[in-house]
């Protein structure tokens, strides 16, 4: 396990109780992530994909163990360091976009910007900037819905990276979308890893989604296995 | 802090379109609560002004040693000459007494507005009786003349009971009296009686020696405390001296003091009732905003913007209903006319008045309903995990 890693998860333990019954859904789970690097994590339903995510994102925390993200240990902030720290160091993606319905497409993207100390004219050249890399600037005064669910899922992405956050975390970003949408959003996601340098973690149940990543791990019984790279 | 607390809010209030039935049950059951606070509040303010506006400082009245109204009291013609030559009481040019033994009976009336019976007060006025009191004004005909069956009516009386109008006759005991005249009193409670001559009055009404109650304009500032002294002084007057606005704040306290003891519990009862509704809406709302609020959350905000935010909504809310509330009651009530029995058994008519404190009160009634109703769902909008709330 190297140090340098931008993610180190070491010896993680998370469960939950279900009535009388204590569920494991990780044992002792080690998991390193390289800067720049695109990992899509696999594994049938209930085997703890969206709780990994969960985990790496700061919005849930371990029973046991250490998350290292970014050169801070994540496990041990309290709500408000890991408000702050999400802010600044991850970007999310979600499988139904969960944009604000009642806000613009630059609206919903400047919303990571309210939270830094940048200026109305500053958040809104760094709006249009990010609404440029997923190709939506001509819908920047567009509410959701008035656009394609390929096009919210762009303009979440746009979100995602507007305060150029170094961690991205996809929830089966491609999961509302169409074969075509999602092989866009992917290409996106791809772009953004390679050109951009941005460390990708996606959960995703689409073998075809997975092949854009640059390893896929296979999350199962609480152990990872990594079974093949991408093509 | 703020620029999270400002989107946070905006995009609540913005949301609020989506739960518009919901968020319009607490408008109005906020809007009721308030109407019922504000008209009990108007009604007493409007009673307590109309009995205050009727008493006078430079006014003195003499009842029977501990009787509370005219009704109870019993004046003897020996007491009031006593009383007239005291020192404190203001002469005129002539330099006679500016005092006025008066008299004062009950008669029927029918109200206009149901058809029912009611006590109205006829009180006979010695010469001076109208000189003496404040802000009398002939707005129709001319004033009784001394002698004969002949009334004045309050313009108040004449708007909410039968039969007064200028030129009828009505029929008082066994004697037939003319209205020859309407006057008005500043709104005070004098423009609920009728008036006539007071030997007159104790002949027809068969009460030739007996007076309850001397009105007499004070001298000075020192008039009162010197009449006073004259009635303790002196054996033969076992009577109470007072100032008329003395007189008129006792009465006017005990009525409206009622009114208000009815008004509040009831309306902080409903209050109750429109706290639950203000929850239910807002655990709606933040159930209904939990992807939107943890999602927010997952990006970086703070869980305090989330508390505010559902706070304002719900204080909006309760503040819209509090200003709707609060401008029907004035639409409906305010100068609206009424008429209780007063304290000697009589009809005052007054009209309800709706001031800017009483509406303070009621749309500061509103933002207490609107924050506690508020509160714990803030509370659960903050805390909510953001893994639960994105999973809706």
């Amino acid at each position: 396990m190297s140090d340098t890693s931008l993610v180190r998860l070491a010896g993680v333990s998370k469960g939950f109780v279900k009535g009388k019954d204590a569920i494991t859904i990780f044992e002792r789970l080690d998991l390193a992530i390289p800067q720049g690097d695109f990992v899509a994590v696999m594994g049938p339903s209930g085997s703890g994909k969206s709780t990994l995510l969960n985990l790496l994102g700061g919005i849930d925390r371990p029973d046991s163990g250490e998350i290292h993200i970014a050169g801070s240990r994540i496990d041990t902030l309290s709500e408000g360091q890991l408000s702050q720290w999400r802010a600044a160091t991850i970007g999310f993606v979600f499988q139904f976009y969960n944009l604000m319905p009642m806000l613009t497409a630059a609206q919903n993207v400047e919303l990571p910007l309210l939270l830094t100390r940048l200026g109305k004219a500053e958040r809104r050249t760094h709006v249009e900037t990010a609404l440029k890399i997923v190709n939506l600037a001509d819908r920047a005064k567009h509410y959701p819905r008035e656009m394609s669910g390929g096009q919210q899922q762009r303009v979440a992405i746009a979100r995602a990276i507007v305060s150029d956050p170094e961690l991205l975390l996809c929830d089966e970003p491609t999961g509302d979308l169409d074969r075509a949408s999602a092989d866009e959003i992917l290409g996106m996601l791809t772009i953004l890893n390679r050109d951009l340098g941005k460390t990708i973690v996606m959960v995703t149940h689409d073998p075809a989604a997975a092949r854009y990543a640059s390893r896929t791990l296979h999350l199962d019984k609480g152990h990872f296995e990594e079974k093949e790279l991408a093509a | 802090m703020l620029k999270q607390i400002v989107a946070v809010t905006a995009i609540n209030l913005k949301s609020i379109p989506r739960r518009f039935w919901l968020s319009l049950s607490t408008v109005v059951a906020v809007a009721l609560v308030v109407m019922v606070l504000l008209s009990f509040l108007a009604m007493s303010a409007g009673f307590r002004r109309t009995l205050a506006s009727s008493g006078a400082a430079d006014v003195a009245i003499v009842l029977r040693a501990g009787a509370r109204a005219e009704l109870n009291s019993v004046i003897a013609r020996d007491q009031v000459r006593l009383l007239e030559d005291a020192p404190g009481v203001a002469r005129d040019a002539q330099g006679k007494p500016l005092a006025s033994a008066e008299l004062y009976l009950v008669v029927d009336g029918i109200k206009k507005t149901t058809g029912t019976k009611a006590n109205l007060p006829l009180r006979g006025i010695g010469e001076s009786g109208a000189a003496i009191r404040k802000g009398i004004r002939l707005t129709e005909g001319r004033m009784f003349a001394p002698g004969s069956n002949e009334v004045v009516v309050g313009k108040s009386l004449l708007r909410e009971f039968q039969g007064f109008e200028l030129g009828r006759t009505v029929k008082f005991g066994t004697a037939l009296w003319t209205v020859v005249g309407v006057f008005e009193a500043d709104g005070s409670v004098f423009e609920s009686e009728i008036w006539a001559d007071l030997p007159v009055v104790q002949s027809l009404f068969n009460r030739p020696n007996t007076f309850q109650i001397l009105r007499a304009r004070l001298s000075g500032p020192d008039g009162l405390a010197a009449m006073k002294a004259f009635n303790d002084g002196d054996p033969r007057l076992k009577l109470d001296v007072k100032s008329e606005q003395d007189y008129f704040s006792e009465q006017s306290s005990q009525t409206s003091d009622l009114i208000q003891k009815l008004g509040w519990p009831l309306a902080i009862a409903m209050a109750f009732g429109a706290m639950a509704g203000a929850l239910n809406t807002m655990y709606s709302s933040v159930a209904s905003r939990s992807v939107e609020i943890a999602t927010l959350r997952a990006i970086g905000f703070g869980g305090f913007p989330a508390f505010v935010g559902t706070l304002v909504e719900s204080l909006l809310l309760a503040g819209i209903g509090g200003v709707i509330g609060a401008v029907a009651t004035w639409l409906i009530f305010d100068g609206f006319s009424a008429s209780t029995l007063g304290a000697s058994f009589t009809q005052v008519v007054f009209s309800f008045r709706l001031t800017p404190a009483l509406i303070g009160q009621g749309v500061a009634l509103a933002l207490i309903v609107g924050l506690i109703g508020g509160l714990l769902p803030a509370i659960r909008a903050a805390r909510m995990p953001i893994v639960q709330g994105l999973q809706g």
